[in-house]
C-alpha cells in the first residue's frame, strides 16, 4: 500500500456526513417545502410514487447546487466565520470529490425527474441547477451587488417545477409563486447581509451593504418588499385562490412591510444594533413557510 | 507509511461509506419498483 500523509485531513476518505453537509440541508428544506406546495396547489395530483420522486429530484437538484457552490467558493468560505467550518475549507474533503458529487447528483436528479414525471419538469430542473451554478455562483455573485436579485430566480424555480411535474404544463399560479420567491429573495438576503456585512467584506464579495452601505440597502429592502407583497396577495383578486389564502397573505405581507419599515428607519451600523434586521430575516423565513402553507390549505379547504 | 491506527481509521471510514451506499442503492431499487407500478397505471 502506498504511503499516505495522514497530516493532510483530505487523505482520509470524506465522511458521508460531510457529503450530506455539502448539500446544505437547511436550504434544501425550504426548497423541498416550496416545491411540495407548488405540486399540492396544482389542479391534479400525480400518483404518490411519482410525486415523491419529483420532490426527491428537486431536493437532489438543490443538493447538487449546494455542493457545486461550495466547490467553487471553497476559498471564499475559508475567509468567512459563518462558512469556515464547512467540509472543504475545514480540510475534511478534497475539492475533486465535491465536484464529482455535485455533478453526479445533479445529472442523476435531472434524468430521474425526466424518467419518472416529464421532460419539461426535467428541463426546468436542469435550467435551475445551471442558472444557480453558472449565472449566480460563477458569474454574478463575485461581480455585482445585484447578484442576489437575478440569482434569486434560481431559488424561485422549485414551486414551478413541482407544478409542472404534476401537470406537465405551465399556468398563471405557479408563475406567480415564482415571482413571490423571486421578489422575496432580495429583502431576505439583504437583511442577513446587513448584520454579517464584515464577513462578506472580508471575503471580497460585493454584497449590497458592502458596496452601497447600510442605508441604501435598507431602502432597497423596503422597495423590493412592496412588489413582493403585491405578488403575494395577487392570486386572490385574480381568482387563482380563495379568500383563506387572500386574507392570510394580506396579513402576513402587511407584517412583512411593517418590519421592513422598521429596518428602513434603523440607523445602526454595527450588528449589535441591528435587531430590526435580525427580526426581518427571521420573519422572512416564517413568512414564506406560512404563505405556502395557507396556499395549500386554501386549495383543499376552499 | 500508514501506521496501524491510521489504517484502521481509513478502513472504518470506507466501511461506513460502503454501508451508506448500499442503503441508498437499495432505496433506489425500491423507488424504481414503485415508479414502474405508477407508470404502468397501477397508481401507487
Amino acid at each position: 500500500m502506498p504511503a499516505m500523509d495522514m497530516t493532510n485531513p483530505a487523505a482520509l476518505p470524506a465522511d458521508w456526513r460531510d457529503f450530506l453537509a455539502l448539500t446544505k440541508p437547511r436550504v434544501m428544506s425550504l426548497v423541498v417545502f416550496s416545491a411540495l406546495c407548488g405540486m399540492l396547489a396544482a389542479p391534479e395530483l400525480p400518483p404518490l410514487a411519482l410525486g415523491f420522486t419529483a420532490i426527491l429530484c428537486i431536493a437532489l437538484g438543490a443538493g447538487a447546487c449546494g455542493a457545486l457552490n461550495q466547490w467553487y467558493e471553497a476559498d471564499i468560505d475559508a475567509k468567512m466565520r459563518r462558512t469556515a467550518k464547512r467540509p472543504l475549507p475545514d480540510g475534511r474533503m478534497d475539492r475533486q470529490a465535491a465536484l464529482h458529487f455535485g455533478v453526479g447528483v445533479g445529472a442523476f436528479s435531472v434524468l430521474l425527474m425526466g424518467v419518472a414525471t416529464n421532460w419539461l419538469a426535467a428541463a426546468l430542473l436542469a435550467a435551475s441547477i445551471l442558472f444557480y451554478v453558472l449565472i449566480y455562483t460563477v458569474w454574478l455573485k463575485p461581480r455585482t451587488p445585484q447578484n442576489i436579485v437575478i440569482g434569486g430566480a434560481a431559488g424561485a424555480f422549485p414551486p414551478l417545477i413541482g407544478w409542472v411535474a404534476a401537470t406537465g404544463d405551465f399556468a398563471a399560479l405557479p408563475v406567480l409563486l415564482f415571482a413571490i420567491i423571486f421578489l422575496w429573495t432580495p429583502p431576505h438576503f439583504w437583511a442577513l447581509s446587513l448584520f454579517v456585512r464584515s464577513d462578506y467584506a472580508a471575503a471580497g464579495i460585493p454584497m449590497l451593504p458592502v458596496v452601497a452601505g447600510p442605508q441604501a440597502t435598507r431602502r432597497q429592502i423596503f422597495i423590493y418588499s412592496l412588489p413582493m407583497a403585491v405578488a403575494a396577495v395577487a392570486p386572490w383578486p385574480l381568482g387563482l385562490t380563495g379568500p383563506i389564502y387572500g386574507i392570510c397573505a394580506a396579513i402576513l405581507s402587511f407584517v412583512f412591510l411593517v418590519l421592513a419599515g422598521r429596518v428602513l428607519t434603523n440607523r445602526a451600523t454595527e450588528p449589535a444594533g441591528m435587531g430590526a434586521e435580525k427580526q426581518l430575516f427571521a420573519y422572512s423565513v416564517f413568512y414564506l413557510f406560512a404563505l405556502f402553507t395557507v396556499l395549500v390549505a386554501d386549495r383543499f379547504l376552499a | 507509511m500508514i501506521r496501524d491506527g491510521e489504517e484502521e481509521a481509513i478502513r472504518k471510514r470506507q466501511r461506513e461509506r460502503a454501508r451508506v451506499m448500499a442503503w441508498l442503492l437499495g432505496a433506489f431499487v425500491i423507488l424504481l419498483f414503485f415508479i414502474t407500478l405508477a407508470k404502468t397505471g397501477m397508481h401507487w
